[in-house]
């Protein structure tokens, strides 16, 4: 393990960090050390402890144990107030602003004494101005869009003078374009003598910024060094870990890895080719990043080329489909309309097709109206106009699944049932149902107790296994999946990722929406992106996707 | 005779409109605390206790050192019954409804149970002294207005100075944008360095010294007396209030007496003679306007977004 | 499951009501101190007027009749996630609906007017929670409010009939003429006043559990109480018409709470002719977990309590208010108890 000089002046130094939630370990002696004036990537994936690092650094947490050094002096970080005070401050993975509130309040919560209206809308553009960031004080947050709200977020912390600002997974709810700002602004502003720490477990935006990488595994910190001293490999196997031999990768074990990197020169011949071919290999979401990492934030047109090659589907995978089946199409929405309860119109005029044995995805950025026109073939909302086609067996896994998918205090048979339980007569064959618990169970590796398991006590990627699973149990027409890996670690991500591939490969028609772009190109077949209600098809390019997203193609 | 009619209908119009304010007072009080409990997040469906609390504390106050100490003892009961109530909402993040439910209980216990030891088995023939009306000399000469506002106990004056003033804290102090950032979104809160457990357990506690002030009123300024359950529904009352004042404390003062109309109406009934109505369908017509205001003031949107909400990080 | 994992999960089970059954006596024994009486005296009565007799054994049942049948309500309620605080009216609601279709049903032979008349008692109570549930879909008011206010306006409905069209004929006191015989139920145990009353309680208690537990509607409610938000997506449950048969539901429970008081226990309805089961019932219903065959339970502590109170007050001369203290005491462990176990449980090991 390589260590960022030890003897370099250091901003923030977290040391020997250990902390348990109840018996579960979050953190193990993980350490960071942040130099003033750089951009320093907090790398790992997800539920390496990267979030729960951070949130000892601005005061969230108190860890069990471990030792924070703030320039170099021993102290005690207790709350956010704390942090702030130290000119510690954090912009948030989901945004900590008062929706009903305008910008200035939002920057002003917090202070003391009489407030002024008048006078915290003009700190607010004082500050923003002077940081070169466009955000209007007197707008309600509620109205602003994504960027706007975090560009709010950053100004709150900027209006306090923090001097380290920390970003949790920044990028993952822009378009690239907005992401390549949010970057370069990153990159300006450590450069004036702050220092950042940005969390992401995408290794190309934090490469294509940072002077210093700190990787997390399993809460412990496993590779502490400058960016210019390590290579990608080092990066992903650090935070993959390649000698943890229980580490699956999607759809192979560490036998196949060989080929899968043999696989990768064969990409990058083709990608040289510059072809529309599609690789449908079982890779890793971050080996995936390794042929895209060369699309750095200053973008280099030659090598849009290797992205567009993300997926090539082997001839092997595609005997089981018969082109007869590939015409007619299992979801259709023609012309369709939705307005919500608060007037919005949300979807426009959409009409879109997905055929049996087709992985449909959908690109947006929030709000355009994926989750409402998802929910419309889903048969969960009604559209003012237009029709709609679906089948009666049909799977569907929202994205918030303990809002919508679970019953958390029931045990794991009763969410089972659950599905179609509305149109169920008569009594429950229990027997029955925990027989087919039990199969889903065995199916998707859902590691729990039983099926009198508890759901709450069940991991989230088993909560997500055990979803789709009882979605799939019926072996269903079309199954229609949101942001499906959120949260989820490698491990489950990979075990979702080879769910809908065997969906798709078993006849059925799959819709996504992801707003990880990454996700939508490593699984689609076809992509298709959604912005303010309307919906276009667009090639398998990066940029065009891109572009797309934010409504300017 | 025509005259007659007229000087007749005058008074009871002017009686009534006195009434009203009088009936007001504690549910204004009462509502006033609801408010800033709500606008932090926390439905204090508790108040109802407090309140009780307070009429008996009143009682007690009164008969040992007068009205002033009376309201004081009331206000102080009541912040009793709303830490019982905080205790259990904002550090154990119990159900709201469910440990409001069992405060009144408590509370409508304790007080019948504290009665009857310290009066007697009935109580009967208590009574205690309560503060006659002060007329402010030139307002309460105003015609129609100045008798109905101006000449009341000094307790609704004191309401006078304190709705404007929480309006002003709520609106232009630090201290109340947090309270509103609290109702609305506890995690924001939490990431500017506020303390939502603080603010909401302060909150909850004035909001009893309110409720606590309001069943002194009805002690002290009204019925001269203490029954067991005199608190007859104002606390829940008091919500619907604050649901019709849009969560703003002078919307909700106006709404108060809207609501102090309402229970002025069995006293123009007696004396304008009806007897045609019953006289307890009468009584019941706040009740009914309760479910009318909350049907009809579509509230739901104007609502703190946060309100009712159990988990809160800190 | 061995036997001693049957004897643990029994156990288990037992322990928190034993603990909560302690934590009553330590409160009511607190309090009988702070207002001056000898706790010794007053429990011994306490005990004595609830199980110190084949009378008051039987008492003890015939009050946990009431407290059963609301118990079930309000247990249905909030297992569907509604918040029904109007037990109480919906009971008395429905004692008065018993009472007008007795007087109308006088000369009827009493086989087809009492049925008639704890019908009449169900329906009205249905139609008074339907008030609650209406304005809850329609206009998204607050259950807890809008339930309690018709409480209110119940008991000010009740004292005017009492006082008007349904005043017994000298017109003096403000109470109903005495039913007749043949509208009195019929007693099931002889020489107690066990009524068969008790013997419907028991027979709902269980059909609710089986229904709740067996059947895809009673599938359905739990879920929408669980998480109304999966049962839409997840379940395609239609909640809100869930909902508004639970709510039905409910109200009909407590509105034959109320006909079966009238026609077993009271024989005539007036002012104050509920003290507060339905407040009560809400204990009771949380004491048992929701659970109906619990409600049984409970109800008969509850049933217990009140019997021993009234025997404290005329023995010990204790108010007999303060079960409400003992009862609201009951509801607060119970929550506190909740909110540790699930602290507790939150920090529990998740597998992966």
């Amino acid at each position: 393990m390589t260590t960022s000089g030890a003897g370099a002046p250091s901003l923030l130094s977290l040391r020997g960090v250990t902390h348990r939630f109840g018996a579960v370990g979050a953190l193990h002696d993980a350490s960071l050390h942040v130099r003033p004036g750089t951009v320093h990537a907090l790398l790992g994936e997800n539920g390496a402890g990267k979030t729960t690092l951070m949130r000892v650094a601005f005061g969230l947490l108190t860890p069990d144990q471990g030792s924070i050094l703030v320039r170099d002096k021993p102290t005690a970080i207790a709350s956010p107030a704390a942090a702030l005070a130290l000119g510690i401050g954090m912009v948030h993975q989901h945004f900590t602003l008062v929706p009903a509130m305008t910008v200035a309040e939002n920057v002003a919560l917090g202070g003391r004494g009489v407030f002024r209206p008048q006078q915290a809308a003009e700190r607010v553009g004082e500050v923003a101005t002077r940081a070169g960031l466009t955000l209007d004080p007197l707008a309600i947050v509620n109205t602003l869009s994504v960027g706007a709200q975090q560009r709010c977020e950053i100004v709150k912390a900027l209006a306090r003078d923090v001097s380290l600002l920390i970003l949790d997974e920044p990028t993952a709810v822009l378009a690239p374009a907005e992401a390549a700002d949010l970057l370069q602004w990153l990159r300006t502003f450590a450069s004036d003598g702050h220092a950042v720490v940005l969390i992401t477990h995408k290794l190309r935006d934090a490469l294509s910024i940072a002077d210093d990488v700190t990787v997390l595994r399993r809460g412990r910190t496993v590779l502490a060094a400058r960016a210019g001293d390590t290579t990608q490999d080092d990066l992903r196997r650090a935070m993959v870990g390649t000698e943890d031999n229980s580490v699956r990768l999607v759809g192979g074990d560490i036998g196949k890895r060989a080929e899968s990197t043999t696989r990768t020169d064969t990409e990058r011949a083709a990608a040289k080719r510059a072809t529309e071919e599609r690789t449908a290999s079982e890779r890793s979401d971050v080996e995936r990043t390794d042929a895209e990492r060369t699309s750095a934030v200053r973008a280099d047109p030659e090598r849009t080329d290797a992205e567009r090659t993300a997926a090539e589907r082997t001839d092997a995978e595609r005997t089981d489909v018969k082109p007869s089946d590939a015409e007619r199409d299992v979801l259709r929405t023609n012309d369709v309309y939705y307005t919500d309860a608060r007037g919005a119109e949300r979807v426009r005029g959409v009409t879109l097709g997905v055929r049996r044995a087709e992985l449909v995805g959908i690109a947006a950025v929030e709000g355009g109206g994926q989750h409402e026109l998802l929910r419309l073939l889903a048969g969960r909302l009604m559209p003012q106009r237009g029709t709609i086609l679906a089948p009666a067996r049909l799977g569907f896994v929202p994205e918030d699944r303990h809002r919508d998918a679970l019953m958390l205090d029931a045990p794991v048979d009763e969410n089972v049932a659950l599905r179609g339980a509305g149109a169920r007569h008569g009594r429950i064959p229990w027997a029955t149902v925990r027989h087919d618990t039990e199969q889903i169970i065995a199916a998707r590796d859902v590691r729990t107790d039983g099926p009198s398991a508890i759901v709450r006590t069940l991991s989230g990627g088993n909560q997500q296994k055990l979803v789709l699973g009882r979605e799939l149990a019926n072996t269903p027409d079309a199954l229609i999946v949101e942001n499906p890996s959120r949260g989820l670690d490698f491990q489950a991500t990979a075990a979702v990722h080879s769910a809908l591939r065997e969906a798709r490969d078993g006849g059925a028609a799959v819709l996504m929406y992801s707003s990880d772009l990454d996700e939508v190109l490593l699984l689609a077949d076809r992509v298709l992106v959604m912005f303010n209600g309307t919906l276009t098809e667009v090639p398998r390019d990066r940029d065009a996707i891109g572009r797309a997203m934010l409504g300017a193609l | 005779m025509l005259s007659l009619e007229l000087a007749a209908g005058g008074d009871a119009t002017g009686e009534f409109l006195a009434a009203t304010v009088r009936f007001a007072t504690p549910l204004a009080f009462a509502a006033i605390g609801e408010c800033v409990s709500e606008r932090a997040g926390v439905i204090n469906i508790g108040l109802e206790g407090a309140i009780l609390a307070g009429a008996l504390g009143g009682t007690v106050g009164a008969g040992i050192a007068g009205p002033a100490a009376g309201f004081a003892v009331g206000a102080a009961a009541g912040v009793l019954v709303a830490c019982v109530f905080a205790l259990f909402t904002v550090w154990l993040r119990a159900d709201q409804i469910i440990t409001g439910t069992a405060t009144n209980l408590l509370a409508l216990g304790m007080t019948g149970t504290l009665f009857r030891s310290l009066f007697g088995a009935a109580g009967v023939g208590l009574s205690t002294p309560t503060i006659a009306a002060v007329a402010i000399p030139g307002l309460s000469a105003l015609p129609l207005v100045g008798q109905a506002f101006f000449a009341q106990p000094v307790v609704t004056y004191a309401l006078y100075v304190l709705v404007p003033a929480v309006a002003w804290w709520m609106a232009r102090t630090h201290s109340g944008l947090a309270l509103r950032a609290v109702g609305e979104s506890p995690e924001a809160a939490i990431a500017a360095g506020v303390r939502p457990r603080m603010v909401q357990a302060c909150a909850v506690l004035f909001a009893g010294a309110m409720a606590g002030i309001a069943g002194a009123t009805l002690v002290l300024a009204q019925a001269g007396t203490f029954v067991e359950g005199m608190s007859a529904g104002r606390g829940f009352i008091a919500i619907a209030i604050v649901v019709l004042g849009r969560w703003r404390p002078l919307g909700v003062a106006a709404a108060a007496v809207l609501f102090g109309a309402a229970n002025a109406l069995q006293t123009l009934v007696q004396s304008m003679g009806w007897t045609a109505v019953p006289y307890q369908l009468i009584l019941a017509i706040p009740y009914v306007l309760t479910l009318l205001v909350l049907a009809g003031a579509s509230g739901r949107v104007a609502a703190p977004a946060a309100l009712g909400r159990r988990e809160v990080e800190q | 499951m061995s036997m001693h994992a049957k004897v643990k999960s029994a156990v288990t089970a037992l322990l928190p009501v034993l603990v909560f059954a302690g934590g009553a006596v330590l409160v009511l024994v607190m309090l009988l101190l702070l207002t001056g009486h000898s706790p010794g005296p007053a429990l011994a009565a306490l005990a004595r007027g609830a199980a110190g007799s084949g009378y008051a054994l039987s008492s003890t049942i015939v009050r946990s009749v009431p407290l059963a049948l609301s118990g079930l309500a309000v247990a249905l309620a909030f297992r569907a996630g509604l918040l029904n605080i109007g037990a109480e009216g919906q009971l008395l609601v429905g004692a008065c609906a018993a009472t007008a279709v007795g007087v109308a049903l006088r000369a009827t032979p009493g086989v087809i007017a009492i049925p008639v008349m704890l019908a009449a008692g169900a329906i009205a109570g249905a139609g008074w929670a339907w008030i609650a549930a209406a304005l809850r879909k329609r206009y998204g008011v607050l259950e807890v409010i809008s339930t309690i206010m018709l409480n209110f306006v119940a008991i000010n409905i009740t004292g005017w009939l009492v006082r008007g069209p349904l005043q017994e004929p000298t017109r003096i006191n403000p109470q109903s003429a005495s039913l007749p015989l043949s509208q009195q139920l019929p007693i099931v145990i002889p020489t107690t006043r066990i009524h068969v009353g008790a013997v419907v309680a028991v027979a709902l208690a269980l059909g609710l559990w089986w229904w709740l537990r067996a059947t895809a509607s009673g599938f359905r409610l739990r879920a929408v109480g669980a998480n109304p938000l999966a049962a839409a997506s997840a379940g395609k449950i239609d909640v809100s018409r869930t909902a508004m048969v639970a709510f039905l539901i409910s109200g009909a429970l407590a509105g034959l709470a109320g006909s079966v008081e009238l026609t077993g226990v009271t024989y005539a309805l007036y002012e104050n002719f509920s003290p507060g089961y339905g407040y009560t019932a809400i204990a009771v219903a949380l004491l048992a977990r929701l659970n109906p065959l619990g409600v049984l339970a409970t109800a008969l502590l509850f049933g217990a309590l009140e019997a021993g109170a009234g025997a404290m007050q005329r023995d010990a001369a204790v108010p007999s208010v303060v079960v409400s203290v003992v009862e609201a005491a009951l509801i607060l462990m119970l929550v506190a108890a909740d909110r540790w176990q699930s602290r507790a449980g939150q920090r529990l090991a998740t597998s992966s």
